[in-house]
């Protein structure tokens, strides 16, 4: 299925009267730019004020479960080994091996080529596996090429997909061929039996860099059926912050507001401590509500996050502060 | 035989119209010697109440114009004082009795005042206004703006005087409804006439003549008076006790200076004392 | 697993502040009884009774100016400006160092959530301090000449017990003033824990002096013969009284009084953060605010929408213990200005206005009231006019630019003003055209010491903060 630039999308993802904005580069641009408007000071001020919000006892004990519960534990390196990837999936599965009660993560989040030895160690574990397809992290490829990407990786039993958007082409205001590619990865993510990968859809908001650029963005994968949106490919700076995430946590509400659908929330790169993790949890209490508060809505894509979780999870049940050494590094 | 004179009934000066006491009173006006000059108009509260309106009505526009504007206009009444300043020489010489050189003088100081004054209406932003460092990313700018409508109690200086008085408020913005000195209250409905033929709107300055302790309290109790100028109250008890009244909607009350030295070059006070600091904050942001 | 993210109390702790059964006056330099009766002043958040504090009577009020007169004239006004300068630094330092000390006794004396005492009130106080420090030594170039008036007669309110003493004392000391004020009477213990300060930076006696009491103390001060300046902050009913007591004097006077500030919200405004501005705006301490955006004026054809998302984020408001640091809303200062709120909130009821309140537990004691929106209300409604000084919203809505700023100005008021609106150029007319000292345009209740703050018609004259805030205590260019 090759799109041309005047083809309408070829799924309608049945939005109501959102359906019709989608229909025409002008219409959707019109839409697009005719959302409210973000005031970065306002919006940084917010954000930093949830920030102060004091977690303590019981909820800090909450705080991390559930954020262990929502990390994927990500390795996405050139220099990554069927061996490293097996022993991040174990660590996947049983964080702290000395607490058979710590939880899971939610998921590993490798490379396509890693995805049958990550799904191979998981087995019906039930932590899934998160592949970055589409010519991860640029995005620079021909549209055949990210396509076979995406199905390579579902064939190979990735339960997720990490799509890259066309960063050039949204900053140039092509926005429907953004719409359109995002559709098509997303048919690609379907598998033979009728079942499909989920589809979380990064920005790279470094890149967009203003608040604008990421609420509209937001919308244009929501409107094309992203499961989740995603802030970063944590291969550029600044990846994930607060406020980015707040604008995009806005725009889930308020398009489940409108459509009745949920989508979930990635913020990857950069959240390396508890203390922000708990930041992000409560940014997504304060702005979605509860609902959000789960590893079907909310994510963590982090590498060394999940020891910094486990070294203050034990500090809690021991009462003493943990060191690295007791932690494995993968 | 000699030709009767044509003589000129004095009326106040409302709303850029010349009309007579609503009360249909008058005063006799005497000259230095004691000699009857005219019969001034006595205003009455309704007068004042008139007035107020016609300041009122006329806020809006005139301190929406351009300060260049403003400043031409001033500048305009310059012009047209300094044409007709052997009508105001002899009307001071008349008034009160001083000679001719200094009658000349209190023109030149009155024409060489409103010029001071004119250039200063784009300029006082400039000096009082600022751009203020916060400590945070916002824009934040504090200008000057106009209190809104001014009464004034004009000191005894026919012309001198009573432009020292004006003319700040006009530059500035706000409107004005001044009592004039009732002792010398002709030479301020003649300036009336140079306002009005000067480019100055209606209602932007309005002269009343008649009695001080009369109509100042109506003025200094009244609510859509934004600032009273008690410069020419000479009596404290009279000054204080419209200072109380100002308070009932805390007018800014600029208190007596009955002997001010009106040919001294004055501060930027007189037009500070009727302006409003505004503070505008915006965030910084892309 | 509960789904729930309950946040487990967090409060911070008291241990840090040593309140003493008693207070007297802090007058030339030492601590002194009072000879008038004392008065309790309580936790508002439990009723608990916090401590006795003196009441400064005439003769008191008289002792306090005549030690001000005396450090004025022998030390205070002939010391040169550099030297002043380092006592403002030094006591902006110590503020700085006894930061959290200071921020949990406001909390604990107002009512106010510690979060805003410890992140807003105490560093705008150090930072005021620190600011007006600077400018002891260089009047000179601000324009209004560099004789100080003398005695400084001060009186503040509740609302900001330090950040107000800060707003006044520090400029009035930086031009070479001395002050004798008067802290409000439900809140003196910053006040006191202040001269506590003055005492640790070595300030020369009677350069500051703290007087305790009520109303017939303040009057004391005011009308004092022997005080060349008074500077209010408070009510525009007391405003207008002392405006009458200094007539016919020689006194000078600041004012800065009462307000009721429309927040207008336009059709393209940052819909999320107008949504924060107007909760900052009228919910931050509670609604004690004299600039709080206690009118919001809203464009029709949003109105629905910024309603809901409003109610949305009202619900998310954590009232309760102004000492645990999650607490967004704390507690009504008093139980009279508790009855006040009360009282003009079924007003509000009873000419017709649909009042709703978000939900949450207010604790059994002390002085509560949940954040409240008032909708339907127009202009003629008595909750659109006076100042409930309490977190209770107005909303009125609007069609057009000029009917909004029509609203806006109809008011006796003319402290602030907030505007909403991506469009650049209707922000800078919509800023012309609003007759208010203070207008924020995409934000709202921000403070700077550099930033001039005050109002236009009854919400009183002079400036305090930047610049401008010098005029009040100096005799003026001309002089």
């Amino acid at each position: 299925m090759t799109p041309t630039a005047s083809s309408t999308a070829s799924t309608a993802p049945g939005l109501g009267v959102l359906d019709d904005v989608v229909r025409s580069d002008s219409s959707l641009r019109r839409f697009l730019h005719g959302l409210p408007g973000v005031d970065q000071v306002g919006c940084e001020a917010r954000a930093a004020t949830l920030a102060t919000r004091s977690v303590k006892t019981t909820s800090k004990a909450f705080a991390i479960d559930l954020a262990i519960r929502m990390v994927d534990l990500t390795t996405l390196e050139g220099q990554d080994t069927h061996g490293k990837v097996r022993a991040l999936a174990s660590k996947a599965m049983r964080p702290d091996p000395a607490d058979p009660s710590c939880p899971p993560t939610a998921a590993v989040c490798v490379y396509p080529d890693m995805v049958a030895t990550a799904k191979q160690t998981l087995g019906e574990s039930g932590v899934h596996v998160a592949a970055v397809a589409t010519a991860f992290p640029s995005g620079r490829a021909a549209m055949d090429i990210k396509l076979a990407d995406t199905r390579d990786a579902v064939e190979a039993g990735a339960d997720e997909i990490d799509m890259v958007i066309d960063r050039g082409a949204f900053l140039s205001g092509r926005y429907l061929d953004v719409y359109e590619e995002i559709v098509q990865v997303r048919e690609a993510c379907a598998r033979p039996d009728g079942t499909s990968a989920h589809l979380k859809v990064i920005f790279e908001t470094g890149e967009l860099q203003t608040y604008d650029n990421v609420r509209r963005a937001s919308w244009l994968a929501m409107m094309a059926g992203g499961h989740f949106i995603k802030t970063s490919t944590g291969k550029v700076q600044p990846a994930a912050t607060l406020p980015v995430t707040l604008v995009m946590l806005e725009a889930v509400r308020d398009f489940r507001e409108q459509t009745g659908r949920m989508v979930g929330v990635k913020p990857a790169g950069g959240i390396r401590s508890t203390k922000d993790a708990i930041k992000y949890l409560v940014m997504v209490n304060e702005t979605c509500g509860e609902d959000w508060l789960d590893p079907d809505w909310f994510r963590f894509g982090a590498s060394t996050l999940l020891n910094d979780l486990l070294m203050q999870r034990t500090k809690m049940t021991t009462g003493r502060y943990s060191g690295p050494d007791y932690f494995t590094l993968d | 035989m000699s030709r009767i004179d044509v003589r000129k009934t004095y009326k106040l000066y409302i709303g850029g119209q010349f009309p007579r006491s609503e009360s249909g009173r008058s005063y006799v006006v005497n000259d230095a010697k004691g000699r009857l000059l005219a019969n001034a108009a006595r205003a009455s509260r309704k007068d004042a109440r008139d007035a107020v309106v016609a300041a009122r009505a006329a806020f809006g526009g005139w301190s929406g114009r351009t300060a260049y504007n403003r400043a031409q206009v001033v500048y305009r009444v310059a012009e047209v004082l300094e044409g007709r300043r052997e009508q105001f020489e002899a009307e001071l010489r008349a008034a009160e009795g001083v000679s001719s050189g200094r009658a000349r003088a209190y023109v030149d100081a009155a024409v060489d005042r409103l010029v001071w004054y004119a250039g200063w209406a784009d300029k006082i932003t400039q000096v009082v206004g600022n751009a203020n460092p916060v400590a945070g990313p916002y824009f934040n700018l504090s200008t000057p703006e106009p209190s809104g409508v001014v009464a004034v109690v004009a000191p005894q200086g026919p012309l001198l005087g009573l432009v020292s008085v004006v003319a700040p408020l006009v530059v500035t913005g706000n409107t004005v409804v001044v009592i004039a000195s009732e002792q010398h209250p002709l030479t301020a409905i003649t300036l009336g006439e140079v306002m009005a033929t000067s480019d100055l709107p209606g209602g932007v300055v309005n002269v009343l003549t008649g009695s001080q302790a009369e109509i100042a309290p109506w003025l200094a109790s009244h609510m859509d008076v934004n600032g009273i100028d008690l410069t020419g109250v000479a009596d404290p008890a009279l000054a204080a006790s419209l200072e109380v009244a100002a308070a009932d909607n805390l007018k800014r009350v600029r208190r007596p200076a009955p002997d001010t030295d009106w040919l001294a070059e004055p501060g930027l006070d007189r037009m500070t004392h009727f302006l409003e600091t505004k503070t505008v904050w915006h965030p910084i942001g892309v | 697993m509960s789904r729930t993210f309950e946040y487990a109390p967090a409060p911070e702790s008291r241990a840090i502040v040593d309140i003493k059964p008693s207070y007297g006056l802090f007058v030339n330099g030492e601590f002194v009884d009072g000879t008038g009766t004392s008065f309790k002043t309580v936790n508002p958040a439990t009723e608990e009774v916090l401590a006795e504090v003196a009441e400064a009577s005439e003769a008191d009020v008289d002792n306090a100016v005549r030690a001000a007169r005396r450090a004025y004239d022998r030390v205070w006004s002939r010391m040169p400006g550099a030297e002043r300068a380092k006592y403002l630094y030094r006591i902006a330092r110590i503020i700085q160092e006894r930061g959290r000390e200071l921020a949990v006794l406001e909390s604990i004396d107002n009512g106010k959530p510690i979060r805003e005492a410890r992140d807003v009130d105490v560093p705008t106080v150090a930072a005021h301090f620190f600011y007006y420090a600077g400018w002891a030594d260089k009047l000179k170039y601000a324009g209004y000449g560099t004789t100080p008036l003398g005695v400084a007669g001060q009186v503040i309110p509740w609302n900001f017990p330090l950040l107000m003493l800060a707003w006044k004392i520090a400029p009035a000391l930086a031009c070479g003033n001395t002050v004798v004020l008067k802290p409000a009477e439900t809140t003196p213990l910053t006040a006191l824990l202040f001269a506590e300060i003055c005492q640790q930076a070595d300030l020369p006696p009677g350069v500051v002096n703290i007087v305790t009491g009520a109303g017939d103390t303040g009057r004391a001060i005011v009308s004092h013969p022997d005080v060349d300046k008074v500077a209010f902050t408070g009510s525009t009913e007391v405003g207008k009284a002392i405006a009458r007591a200094v007539a016919g004097s020689q006194k000078r006077v600041t004012l800065e009084l009462g307000g009721k500030a429309a927040n207008i919200v336009f059709d393209d405004a940052p819909i999320d953060q107008a949504v924060e501005g107007i909760v900052n705006g009228i919910f931050f301490n509670q609604g004690h605010v004299c600039c709080a955006g206690s009118r919001l004026l809203v464009q029709e054809s949003v109105a629905d929408e910024v309603m809901a998302r409003l109610k949305r984020r009202m619900a998310t408001l954590r009232v309760g213990d102004p000492l645990d640091k999650n607490t967004d809303v704390g507690a009504i200062n008093s139980a009279e200005q508790l009855a006040k709120i009360r009282e003009l909130s079924e007003v509000g009821e009873a000419e017709g206005a649909e009042r709703w309140s978000a939900p949450c537990d207010l604790p059994a004691n002390g002085y509560w009231f949940a954040p409240t929106v008032f909708t339907g209300v127009s202009q003629a409604h008595r909750i659109a006019r006076e100042e409930i000084f309490g977190p209770v919203l107005s909303v009125l809505t609007f069609r057009t630019p000029a009917e909004a700023v029509e609203k806006a100005n109809n008011t006796p008021f003319g402290l602030s003003a907030g505007v909403w609106t991506d469009k650049g150029s209707r922000i800078l007319s919509m800023a012309n055209r609003l007759r208010a000292g203070v207008v924020w345009a995409n934000t709202f209740n921000k403070f700077d010491p550099t930033s001039p703050f005050g109002g236009y018609k009854e919400s009183g004259y002079g400036r305090e903060g930047g610049r401008h805030g010098l005029e009040a205590y100096l005799k003026g260019a001309d002089q």
